[in-house]
């Protein structure tokens, strides 16, 4: 797997906002003042008419949104992650979810890789927050050219939607013209002596753990859990089955993110010794996004440490 | 547009006996509000909404849409549907248990005719009419959005942030109407937390504005009809109206928002409301 250069994953979701308003009528998006962080602009210029600016009001933009839902259109709502979730939690589960609005919530400068602007605009809890809705499909790519092909996905996938992605230039490694389901899990490196799980913005941080492994002859199966709902349990089960370890990555705090979603399926199913890379506690802080990560621990190094308590 | 409806004072009687015993049989619910906003809703369902049972799809495709912001109205709401034909009147008997499609507070997962969206945490409801209005507007299609808010409700921010979005995309396909019954939970909204000069508020945001005696008919009918007159602003139509407005007892207090008779109540209210169409 090679990085064909660093790039943003919200750009990715800018490209495939602009290529659905050519390919679906029905598709409309709205922000809520922050255009330019979202990348929205391509889409906003060519199709005007199909773009409402909301203003500083995300209650106001996610109830809009279920209107335009009910009414046959397929709308994309962008704000930051902290605003999607945390401030319009009640709107979500209303007007979105238990009114089954086909809204699509496009969440950007997720995790703590927003950066210098500090706790009030990370979310770690994102993942918990949306996971917890019935009816919501939480989506959380690793790159650019993922993020574009699950914006694609999210267009024709029925019912209310989570698409997470994030602010800064990282590696993009998917090929362009990879399948992408949503639901279905991408092994990315098959292996025999322990599962990683890994999503988002840690896929290619675990790219990297699995060569270092490698080299100390630890075999990983590599798997990107693109999907946090619908969980592809089969393919955790599956692997976990194969090789009786299991290790989580993700940009999130331990509560209610991925690694205890895993941790409740295997203890139902096939408990096996798990081990979870995420923040374990607490808000983040004001810095660069790759200082906060390695800050964190939520780098290639921390997986290697959490794989090797595991495989002594 | 003219239906085939029983008179209006037919109606609203019925209505009205119905609303208490749904209340009572379920030992819970909302009388007061319902209570209020009895007269013109219904006279907007029998006379104005273009939209009737055998029409009616949850996209609203090429019929009017109404949107219950006041989720809690459900008496009212649920006897309205049925008596005009969306479900079962016997339907009525199953309010607020177990397996009925008549929630506590409207719901969609059970697909009841009529509703459009889920309501009953209140200040959305508003915010997803702009979104009907704007997808209507987008679709070509000429047909009304109604909502109906409440005075209490308007206390919540989110109604302000969709009265800025519904006057600066000059919605003019949108009708909204306040239950202005001056009654919340805890006591006279001007005491729990006074709403001020609604009018001028609603006016310095943009809307047409207007005032209605929401327990009058042929008032009721002449702001609705003033709605219909082409414009490129919303419209609010500020409802003055009784909690529990006819039954003496529950009339224009807050001590009947949520709470439900007694059986010797029922009677009492029942007296004061003849049976017109028949009882559920």
């Amino acid at each position: 797997m090679k990085n064909i250069g660093n790039k943003d994953t919200r750009s990715g979701f800018g490209a495939g906002l602009f290529e659905l308003g050519s390919k679906n009528p029905a598709v409309v998006a709205l922000c809520a003042d922050l255009t330019g962080s979202l990348k929205m602009e391509q889409f906003a210029a060519q199709y005007p008419y199909r773009f409402f600016q909301c203003g500083i009001a995300e209650a106001n933009m996610m109830g809009v949104a279920a209107g335009l839902a009910i009414t046959g259109y397929i709308p994309f709502v962008g704000t930051f992650a902290e605003f999607a979730t945390g401030r319009v939690y009640d709107q979500l589960r209303q007007s979105v979810c238990y009114s089954h609005a086909n809204v699509k919530i496009a969440a950007s400068h997720a995790g703590i890789t927003l950066g210098e602007d500090g706790a009030t605009h990370q979310t770690m809890e994102d993942i918990a927050l949306t996971r917890a809705l019935p009816h919501m499909a939480v989506v959380n790519p690793c790159d650019y050219n993922q993020t574009r092909l699950a914006t694609l996905a999210a267009a024709a996938w029925e019912g209310p939607l989570y698409l997470r992605f994030g602010r800064p230039s990282v590696p993009n490694f998917t090929p362009a013209d990879a399948t992408f389901t949503i639901g279905k899990a991408w092994i990315v490196h098959p292996g025999e002596d322990v599962t990683l799980l890994a999503t988002g913005h840690l896929v290619w941080e675990a790219l990297e753990a699995v060569r270092i492994l490698g080299q100390q002859g630890i075999s990983v199966e590599l798997i990107n859990i693109h999907t946090i709902t619908p969980l592809d349990k089969k393919a955790i089960l599956d692997s976990a089955r194969k090789t009786g370890a299991v290790v989580t990555a993700e940009e999130h705090l331990i509560t209610g993110g991925l690694g205890e979603k895993t941790a409740s399926l295997l203890a139902r199913h096939s408990p096996v010794p798990m081990r979870m890379v995420a923040m374990e506690e607490g808000f983040g802080q004001s810095g660069k996004p790759a200082e906060l990560m390695d800050h964190y621990g939520l780098n290639a190094a921390g997986i290697v440490e959490k794989v090797l308590e595991l495989k002594k | 547009m003219e239906q085939k409806n029983p008179p209006l004072s037919d109606l609203t009687s019925q209505i009205r006996r119905d609303i208490i015993r749904m209340v009572t049989a379920a030992k819970s619910g909302h009388p007061g509000g319902s209570l209020s906003s009895t007269d013109f809703l219904t006279l907007l369902f029998a006379e104005f909404l273009q939209q009737s049972p055998a029409q009616w799809r949850r996209d609203g495709k090429n019929t009017d849409m109404f949107f219950l912001s006041i989720g809690h109205i459900t008496p009212l709401y649920y006897s309205l549907l049925a008596r005009m034909g969306y479900f079962p009147i016997e339907e009525l008997s199953t309010f607020r248990k177990l397996g009925s499609r008549l929630q506590g507070h409207p719901s969609i997962e059970e697909g009841l005719p009529g509703v459009h969206v889920a309501s009953g945490s209140l200040g959305q409801g508003l915010s997803v009419a702009c979104g009907a209005a704007l997808g209507k507007r987008l679709a070509q299609d000429p047909h009304k959005v109604y909502v109906l808010i409440g005075d209490g409700e308007s206390e919540e921010g989110q109604i302000w942030e969709a009265a800025l979005f519904a006057a600066h995309n000059k919605l003019g396909n949108l009708t909204a109407i306040t239950d202005w019954n001056r009654q919340q939970i805890d006591g006279p909204v001007n005491d729990v937390a006074g709403l001020g000069d609604l009018v001028a508020k609603w006016e310095s945001f943009g809307w047409t504005v207007r005032e209605c005696d929401g327990h009058n008919p042929e008032a009721i009918r002449e702001a609705y009809k003033a709605s219909l007159q082409p414009r490129d602003k919303p419209m609010m139509i500020l409802m003055h109206t009784h909690m529990g407005q006819g039954v003496d007892f529950m009339a224009g207090t807050h001590a009947w928002h949520g709470k439900a008779p007694s059986a010797e109540e029922e009677l009492r209210a029942l007296e004061q409301l003849p049976e017109t169409l028949g009882d559920f």
